[in-house]
């Protein structure tokens, strides 16, 4: 562990006016054990939402406070990070949080999945495949899949603790009653181990196969609702369905304009005043890396004449 | 003799469904119920009847499982074992009141999900227990509506848009979709007006005597409790005072305040 | 012969705790008997407490003192101590109650009033079908009203929706009250058919008539109970 300042009363090391005056990761030890226990407790119930004292952060909450409490928590001098926003690694707040480690935790980072140790991420979880020893940190605005159903703390945690997860179904067959199907497209609720009713964070129910099964450690914080819960490798998770409406993931008639990808997450970008449209890959590593190997997509070309993209280097 | 050689052998059920036994519940120094016992056995229909504030409502609530009484015990034996309501967990009273028993509330809001399609609120129970399929789920539903008379075209509509009697009826088709053995109803037709009150009496008949439940109903409406009960118990100050058949404690009441209830009825 | 009510000691006073306490004897020192196949008519004058004995063989008014005991399914019951599920089985398998008046239930038709104790005692809708319209047309309800629900038919009509009723599976016992109070001839004469029919079949009746003819007719004994009113 790196030490960034001194402990109360230990006169080896002097204040260093070098060093900043924050601890190693910015949180304190404590408050890091704290986090650490509640982790150990979620790891050991998967799915189970494990109350913590989410401190104040140099961010607004709701900023992901709870994936940069948790990531802090766990992250060492031999860690690579990756942060992803909406599957960027180029956006604002990715970025922020990417620089707010560097300075706080000496961490390395990168923009590849598969040299990350850990992926913090909000809203998506890359398609690279992930692998053993790689953790998954969410940012969770709404740990209570419940609560638009029932608002009651007290009483959701009753209907937890004896799994009468009923009328989680029964907002399921309203979707089907109102629209046909499940319209339900993101934070969509999953059946954990066969025993807990988890919220996957806002992720769209595109990735939520890949929880199922998966090798990595995923970590969920929640800083504004202080609620930590956590799937350990290799756990089940089943989305919830009908079995005459079983759970499906969205799919696209075209596959990404960049690099011709047809079983990535598209977004649908608007490209002029005309609205024109793209679909372009979430995963901006991804479509870089196919971009990279050789996959080209339709409107890689003019993309990449407008500026909107660099052209591959190889 | 006899006349009636053929008829089928219905004898009696040997033990009684729900055993009721020195039920008391205290609001400080005042007494809300008062050291009730009584058996109800399968299909029976019992009514308790008093004025406001006699204290039906607070018994019902502690038969019901909602609320736990001071003293007293209440079992019910429609499991396969006897279950001491208030001495299991609560986790299992929850499952209990979800599957075996079925509240109807006086007002639908309390027993409805008012942003929740009519469909939905009467496939709760069926989720609940663990159906999942949404077509057999439906299929019941619309069974359900129409045995309640509710037309199946309203199926996706929400309470909201219901008439007060279409609410009710609604509520007890989600109570009675999971087949309970017991129902609590606390002034099923309260606040509704005469015709419609009919309506939904005589739908409660029927059901009662063809799904062969218990229940316990909780009126002050005497003309209500001699259409639907086959006993009465007549609360007053938080005391039963008399109880019966139904048509014996109405045609031949023998506390005064029996009595006075009767007779301040124009006809029953 | 098989003794099918069985009266002993039957007292009854009503207490109207509302006026005064004020104690209203009716009758005391009632015993008696009815045997399968007799149709017993009671006798005494308006106010004697006909009606009300008849009601206490039923279950409905509560006798101060005394039993009663009804054979059912084989067995004397004293339907005074029975519990009320036990009243309730009494009435539903062995003792009928044909009153005056008909309880017009909201919504009900004619034709399911009637074919309701087939059901209750497990007949096949069917079979329960055929015996109630039988049953109505042998009383002259017409057709058109069978699926109506009585509550607007007239007084007449009511009351033979509920001979019908009782009669369309009688009872082991059978208790009367003033069937044909409202009836025309033609009617009155098909509910005395009726009352021997059951007779013929066992039952036994016990009966108030207030038409002098029709209690000729029925009645195969007697009882006066101007004597109880005194002893109480």
């Amino acid at each position: 562990m790196t030490m960034h300042q001194a402990l109360p009363g230990d006169d080896t090391h002097s204040v260093d006016s070098t060093r900043p005056a924050y601890n190693y990761a910015y949180l304190d030890e404590q408050t890091k054990r704290m986090i650490r226990r509640a982790l150990l407790k979620a790891v050991a119930v998967p799915g189970y939402q494990v109350p913590f004292g989410s401190r104040e952060m140099p961010l607004a909450r709701g900023w992901g406070t709870g994936g940069i409490q948790v990531t802090a928590a766990i992250i060492g001098p031999d860690d690579t990070l990756k942060v992803i926003d909406q599957g960027a690694d180029d956006t604002t707040n990715a970025v922020s949080i990417r620089r707010f480690f560097e300075k706080t935790a000496d961490a390395r980072t990168t923009e590849a999945t598969e040299q990350a140790t850990i992926i913090q991420t909000r809203h998506r979880i890359p398609e690279a495949p992930l692998t053993a020893g790689q953790i998954m940190v969410y940012q969770v605005p709404q740990p209570e899949p419940l609560r638009k159903l029932e608002p009651r703390e007290a009483e959701t945690r009753k209907m937890h603790a004896w799994a009468e997860y009923g009328l989680m179904q029964v907002k399921l067959y309203e979707n089907i009653a109102r629209f046909g199907e499940v319209t339900t497209t993101y934070d969509y609720p999953v059946m954990i181990n066969g025993r807990y009713i988890m919220a996957p964070s806002p992720i769209p129910k595109f990735d939520n196969p890949k929880m199922h099964m998966s090798p990595a450690l995923q970590l969920f914080g929640a800083g504004r609702e202080k609620r930590i819960y956590a799937l350990p490798p290799h756990t089940s998770v089943r989305s919830l369905d009908f079995e005459d409406h079983p759970f499906r993931i969205q799919s696209w008639t075209q596959p990404c304009a960049l690099c011709a990808a047809s079983d990535s997450y598209l977004d649908e970008v608007v490209i002029d005043d005309q609205g024109s449209r793209m679909f372009v890959c979430s995963d901006s590593h991804h479509c870089e890396t196919r971009r990279a190997d050789g996959h080209r997509g339709t409107m890689l070309g003019d993309a990449t004449a407008s500026g909107l993209v660099e052209e591959s280097k190889s | 003799m006899t006349v009636h050689a053929s008829l089928p052998d219905t004898a009696l059920d040997p033990a009684p469904l729900l055993s009721v036994a020195g039920v008391s519940r205290f609001y400080g120094e005042r007494v809300g119920c008062k050291d009730v016992s009584f058996d109800l056995w399968p299909g029976e229909v019992l009514g308790i009847v008093g004025e406001s504030g006699s204290g039906k409502s607070t018994l019902l609530r502690c038969l019901a499982g909602i609320d736990q009484p001071d003293a007293g015990e209440v079992l019910f034996r429609g499991l396969d074992t006897p279950l001491d309501i208030y001495s299991v967990p609560e986790q299992e009273r929850r499952r209990l009141m979800r599957t075996a028993w079925g509240i109807v509330h006086q007002n639908p809001r309390d027993g409805l999900r008012m942003d929740v399609s009519a469909g939905g609120n009467v496939g709760e129970r069926l989720m609940d227990r663990g159906d999942r399929h949404y077509g057999q789920i439906r299929e019941r539903a619309l069974d359900w509506l129409s045995r309640v008379e509710i037309s199946g075209s309203r199926i996706d509509d929400r309470p909201r848009q219901f008439s007060g009697g279409m609410q009710q009826r609604l509520q007890i088709a989600r109570v009675l979709v999971s087949e309970p053995r017991l129902v609590f109803m606390d002034e099923p037709t309260g606040g509704l007006d005469v015709s419609v009150q009919a309506k939904l009496l005589d739908l409660l008949r029927v059901l009662v005597r063809d799904l062969g439940l218990a229940a316990i109903i909780v009126t002050h409406d005497l003309a209500v409790a001699r259409l639907l009960t086959d006993r009465l118990m007549v609360m007053k100050d938080g005391h039963v005072v008399e109880q019966g058949l139904t048509d014996q404690v109405l045609d031949d009441p023998h506390h005064a305040y029996t009595q006075l209830l009767t007779s301040a009825v124009l006809s029953v | 012969m098989t003794t099918m009510i069985r009266v002993e000691n039957v007292a009854k006073a009503f207490t109207l705790h509302n006026q005064g306490g004020v104690r209203l004897p009716v009758f005391g020192d009632v015993n008696f008997s009815v045997e399968a196949g007799e149709a017993l008519v009671l006798a005494g004058a308006s106010g004697a407490g006909k009606s009300s004995l008849l009601r206490i063989l039923y279950g409905n008014y509560r006798p101060t003192s005394g039993t009663i005991h009804i054979t059912h399914g084989g067995k004397p019951v004293d339907i005074v101590a029975a519990v009320p599920r036990t009243v309730l089985d009494i009435r539903r398998r062995t003792l009928g109650f044909v009153s005056q008046f008909l309880r017009v239930i909201p919504r009900v038709s004619a034709l399911d009033i009637v074919r309701d104790p087939l059901l209750a005692r497990g007949a096949t809708p069917e079979d329960a079908s055929e015996r109630a319209k039988a049953m109505l047309a042998r009383l002259n309800l017409p057709q058109r009203l069978w699926n109506l629900a009585p509550a607007t038919f007239s007084g007449g009509e009511q009351q033979r929706v509920n001979i019908a009723r009782s009669f369309v599976d009688p009872s082991a016992i059978m208790l009367i009250d003033e069937p044909t109070a409202s009836l025309d001839a033609a009617n009155r004469d098909v509910v005395v058919e009726l009352i021997a029919e059951a007779r013929a079949k066992g039952s036994a009746i016990v009966g108030i008539f207030h038409d002098e003819a029709v209690r000729e007719t029925v009645a195969t004994r007697y009882l006066d109970i101007t004597d109880f009113r005194k002893a109480a």
